[in-house]
């Protein structure tokens, strides 16, 4: 491994430090960065002057303080801006686990950037988007079929309203038979599920129970059993969650809901793992919903446009959202002839360049392609285990007895903050040094002490799983040897430590510039 | 489900390369990869596998067929566009489009402040430019489209004011508000306010009838869904106050340049959909919202998504950023929480905020008035014409009614014969809006030029004769 730590390991690695103004600080009064149309002269005089044509009072008095900045000096600032971001191309990703960083084909982003997709709107006649339509439908077709479900749409455009999408249909179920909130009023979660679980039950009216793991990474069944009642409306999971778990028993979990007349839901965002080997339906879930932008190789986006397809079995499609992308035998339309659907979950029918990335993704692998992401996804998964847990000071995994994971693993640097005082956080800003990408350290509450949670998913190679061992590796060595500059970093990024305290009161945080000038100019001495 | 799998060595897969695959597996001590899946009970695992299409082995058969079915579309550059209602054809400026394909900016995701520097001072810049242009001091980052705003916006009124009524007028889209009322159900009364079939706008007498000590929030947009513009924000938002109501105001930002901001009639929360400002259509799918809200301590504390904030570094004059509220997002609230976020539309930040920079207070003024001019122009060429009605009496900004009532022929009739002729007409309303007859929605934006409209006059003169 020597070899390969002097070839991997980035010393002299630094992110560009561009040092770039805000915007508000570029160009001069007077300059242009785009020239709008301006009205023709006939119109001009047709109408005569536009101000007079807009009530008295509702034209603005004071223009919009925005910037005025020529577009070579805009497009700058923002290509500089770009260069002080980490995304999945230019960095080695693994450690923003449970966000199945991966690749994002590039024809595909050449096929979604099209004015035959961009310049579609949506109100269109059926007529002249045949084609769009059918990607979303045959979209739907596949994920059928990875799931087991026997309808789906892709309307949710994220993960999160995939969820809620789901929480809405069960409450129509519930309701359809009598029991309304007033009966049935709770949904079973696990504390690993996605916060979005919790959040959209809450907000879909359901109070949350949640179950907590017991030694073996899972919840156990008793826990369940003596969590379910006729008050139970449903359960909503991950599974596998973001320890890469596979509960052994969740064909039992859903048999146990089911017999208190509940529905069980699958958060299968993060489907990486099981693609092609287990699928929703067979476990016994009534719903599931995948995130496009994850499994399916869109690209994130820095946090959207996502997609959230939602799918259910045949009892319960009825309930899907209005319109569904049908087909009969001849042409592709909006069917919004569906007495008992829930209505829309988005303005139109979700983001439509996420669904043909992903249908082209799909296209491009097939059944035996799928199959090939999810083995490798996990095979690289438990090389990186081997290779973090034997070699890496201080660091364990969670939940040791069980070491059958799948896509990836919630570790603990516990041991190495009791021994160095250096914590998870630290320890990722110090890696930042050696060029990753992102970090995730766990969602809330940090069940697993000091987590760190890398996912090496099916697109990173060897040499980058390899790669990120080596810094692991090295920063856990630094903590041990020299902690206050480990604490003091990022050293080699675009930024340095930040003064994080003004942001958490409010009479000092400013989100808009503003705001920064109204409270803090006269300190400064800026002028806006 | 069919046959065993067989070896696929993907471009996309780097370890699918069986010499390395091999290497892994004997690393870990494994046999084969199906060892690894050995956590899976036995029964669940699939046997054979998925039956899907073949696929497309290579690049270059996968582009062909893709391609293939997306020339079955008709774009809005090709025919002529006259639909709105929530989203509408502008003018993207190619530097948007060139930023927002970055892949540094299209590949990172969330995370920290010590990577991404640069996204996050995009996302600061992105929030101050909307503030700017809404005279607004706190916008949080985007949200996933205009109606999503706008029940967020409903529902942080109510957790603000500690009622549980919200008035919304009927003149908004139906789709929106069946939105608002589901998502807000289980926490809000939304009672429907009604509107003046004269003007399309608000109606005064029945707000101050159903307005209450109970009422949250008055919920208005302007220019309204029918396209009127709204000029008495200032008796509307003074209405609310005197009830200790909020008022809600959803706005479509490309009128901002020319149109006075709700803040100044009087609107504490302001929401809107900005497509308008950089963002393709895509079929529905470009869309994010925006949220402002005054720079107080109740709203904050109750704002649901994150607010990116400005700080000092350890390095003297060193520019930083950070997240001022994570822990009141549903990231940390959980069951706690009464509205979510999650992956929202943060990529249209890039564009938006260089539409609004390049576009300058001269450039939004600019496109405001050749909007409104155009707008009128065509209002007055299809009043013209026999048997065609602009129903409302109100000022159009971008969007108009036009009623077909008096020619016979019902807008799917009519919009059938236009499209035809390459012209999408507007939208149909008739179902949407029965009490307003056989009409559509008219929308001209500054991508609609005059000889657009001269050919759609001369289209409808020919189709009602």
């Amino acid at each position: 491994m020597s070899k390969a730590k002097r070839q991997l390991l980035k010393h002299r690695y630094h992110q560009a430090v561009w040092q770039e103004p805000l915007m508000y600080e570029l160009g001069s009064p007077g300059e242009r960065g785009i020239l709008p149309p301006v009205l023709e002269k006939e119109i001009r005089e047709a109408v005569g002057d536009v101000v007079s044509l807009v009530p008295p009072g509702m034209i603005r008095k004071e223009p919009p303080r925005l910037p005025e900045v020529a577009q070579p000096q805009v497009v700058r600032h923002y290509i500089r801006l770009s260069q002080e971001t980490s995304g999945y191309d230019t960095s080695n990703d693994i450690a923003r686990g449970t966000s199945t960083m991966k690749y994002s084909p590039k024809i595909n982003e050449r096929l979604a950037n099209v004015p035959e997709i961009l310049d579609l709107h949506p109100l269109q006649d059926e007529s002249t988007v045949q084609g769009i339509l059918e990607i979303i439908y045959k979209l739907g077709e596949c994920l059928k079929e990875i799931s087991g479900m026997d309808a789906f749409t892709c309307q949710p455009p994220s993960g999160s309203w995939g969820v809620f999408t789901n929480a809405r249909m069960l409450r129509a179920y519930q309701e359809e038979r009598g029991l309304g909130l007033d009966k049935k009023d709770e949904i079973i979660t696990t504390i690993f599920s996605h916060p979005c679980c919790h959040a959209v039950s809450a907000v879909a009216g359901y109070k949350l129970v949640t179950l907590y793991p017991d030694e073996t990474g899972f919840p156990n069944l008793t826990n369940l059993q003596a969590a379910v009642s006729e008050r139970t409306a449903g359960m909503i999971l991950g599974c596998p969650d973001d320890n890469g778990i596979y509960n052994p028993h969740v064909e039992a979990f859903c048999d146990t809901v089911h017999a208190v007349g509940g529905l069980c839901v699958l958060d299968q965002a993060n489907a990486n793992g099981v693609l092609g080997v287990c699928r929703a339906r067979e476990a016994g879930f009534d719903m599931v919903h995948f995130n496009l932008h994850k499994t399916f190789s869109s690209p994130h986006g820095m946090a959207g446009p996502g997609s959230g397809p939602a799918g259910c079995t045949k009892e319960l499609e009825k309930y899907l959202p209005v319109p569904m992308v049908a087909f009969d035998g001849k042409r592709y339309f909006l069917d919004y002839n569906r007495p008992h659907s829930i209505g829309k979950v988005s303005s139109f029918y979700g983001n439509v360049q996420v669904v043909l990335r992903a249908y082209c993704w799909i296209m491009s692998l097939g059944a035996d392609g799928l199959r090939t992401v999810a083995e490798t996804a996990v095979l690289n998964n438990k090389y990186l285990s081997k290779r973090l847990l034997s070699e890496v000071r201080g660091l364990a995994m969670g939940y040791p007895q069980n070491d059958k994971r799948l896509h990836e693993i919630r570790y603990s640097w516990e041991r190495l903050k009791n021994e160095t005082g250096v914590d998870t956080w630290s320890l990722f800003r110090r890696m930042a040094d050696y060029g990753i990408g992102g970090y995730f350290a766990s969602h809330e509450p940090w069940v697993v002490p000091e987590p760190m949670t890398p996912e090496p998913t099916e697109t990173f190679s060897k040499d980058d799983i390899d790669e990120f061992a080596e810094i692991v590796k090295q920063v856990a060595e630094e903590a041990y040897s020299d902690p206050h500059f480990v604490k003091a970093a990022p050293h080699k990024r675009a930024v340095h430590l930040t003064d994080d305290d003004r942001l958490h009161h409010f009479t000092q945080l400013a989100t808009t510039a503003r705001a920064w000038y109204r409270k803090h100019r006269q300190s400064r001495g800026e002028k806006r | 489900m069919s046959e065993a799998k067989k070896p696929t060595v993907h471009p996309y897969i780097p370890n699918s390369a069986p010499q390395t695959s091999a290497e892994m597996l004997d690393f870990v001590g494994a046999k084969s990869v199906d060892e690894l899946f050995t956590a899976i009970p036995e029964s669940l695992r699939i046997n054979g596998k998925l039956d899907l299409p073949p696929p497309f082995a290579s690049e270059c058969e996968l582009k062909r067929h893709v391609s293939g079915l997306l020339r079955k579309n008709v774009s809005c550059e090709e025919y002529v566009s006259f639909l709105g209602g929530g989203v509408a054809h502008h003018h993207v400026p190619a530097v948007c489009d060139e930023l927002i394909s970055r892949a540094e900016f299209l590949t990172s995701y969330l995370g920290n402040v010590w990577i991404d520097h640069g996204r996050f001072q995009v996302l600061w810049e992105f929030q101050s430019l909307i503030g700017d242009l809404l005279e607004m001091d706190v916008v949080g980052e985007p949200t996933y489209c205009g109606s999503s705003a706008a029940y967020s916006a409903l529902l942080l009124a109510s957790r603000v004011a500690g009622r549980k009524q919200a008035l919304v007028p009927r003149n908004i889209s139906r789709d929106r508000l069946a939105l608002i009322k589901e998502v807000c159900r289980a926490q809000l009364d939304i009672t429907e306010v009604a509107y003046d079939q004269r003007t399309g706008l608000l109606d005064l007498g029945d707000l101050e009838a159903k307005i209450s000590d109970q009422t949250a929030v008055v919920y208005f947009e302007n220019p309204t869904y029918l396209g009127s513009i709204e000029p008495r924000g200032n008796e509307i938002a003074k209405i609310a106050h005197e009830n200790g109501a909020l008022c809600a105001v959803s706005v479509n930002p490309i009128s901002l340049g020319l149109l006075e901001t709700p803040r100044n009639y009087g609107a504490d929360i302001v929401c809107g959909e900005m497509q308008p400002l950089g963002i393709h259509m895509q079929y529905g799918g470009g869309m994010g919202g925006f949220l402002a809200v005054p720079d107080e301590e109740r709203f904050i504390a109750e704002y649901p998504f994150r607010l990116f904030g400005r700080t000092d570094t350890v390095v003297e004059g060193e520019l930083g950023f950070g997240v001022g509220n994570y822990e009141h997002t549903s990231y940390v609230r959980r069951d706690l929480a009464r509205d979510f976020i999650g992956t929202n539309a943060s990529l249209f930040a890039v564009a938006v905020g260089a539409y609004l920079s390049l576009m300058g207070p001269q450039g939004m003024r600019e496109v405001g008035e050749t909007i409104v001019g155009r707008t009128h122009y065509a209002v007055r060429q299809l009043a013209s014409i026999e048997g065609i009605r602009i129903p409302l009496e109100a000022t159009p900004f971008m969007e108009f009614v036009v009623n077909f009532d008096q020619t016979g022929n019902s807008v799917r009739e009519i919009n059938k014969r236009l499209l035809d002729r390459r012209i999408f007409g507007g939208k149909d309303i008739s179902n949407e809006f029965p009490e307003l007859g056989q009409s559509a929605l008219y929308c001209v934006t500054e991508v609609t030029t005059k000889e657009n409209i001269d050919s759609l006059v001369d289209a409808l003169r020919e189709i009602v004769a």
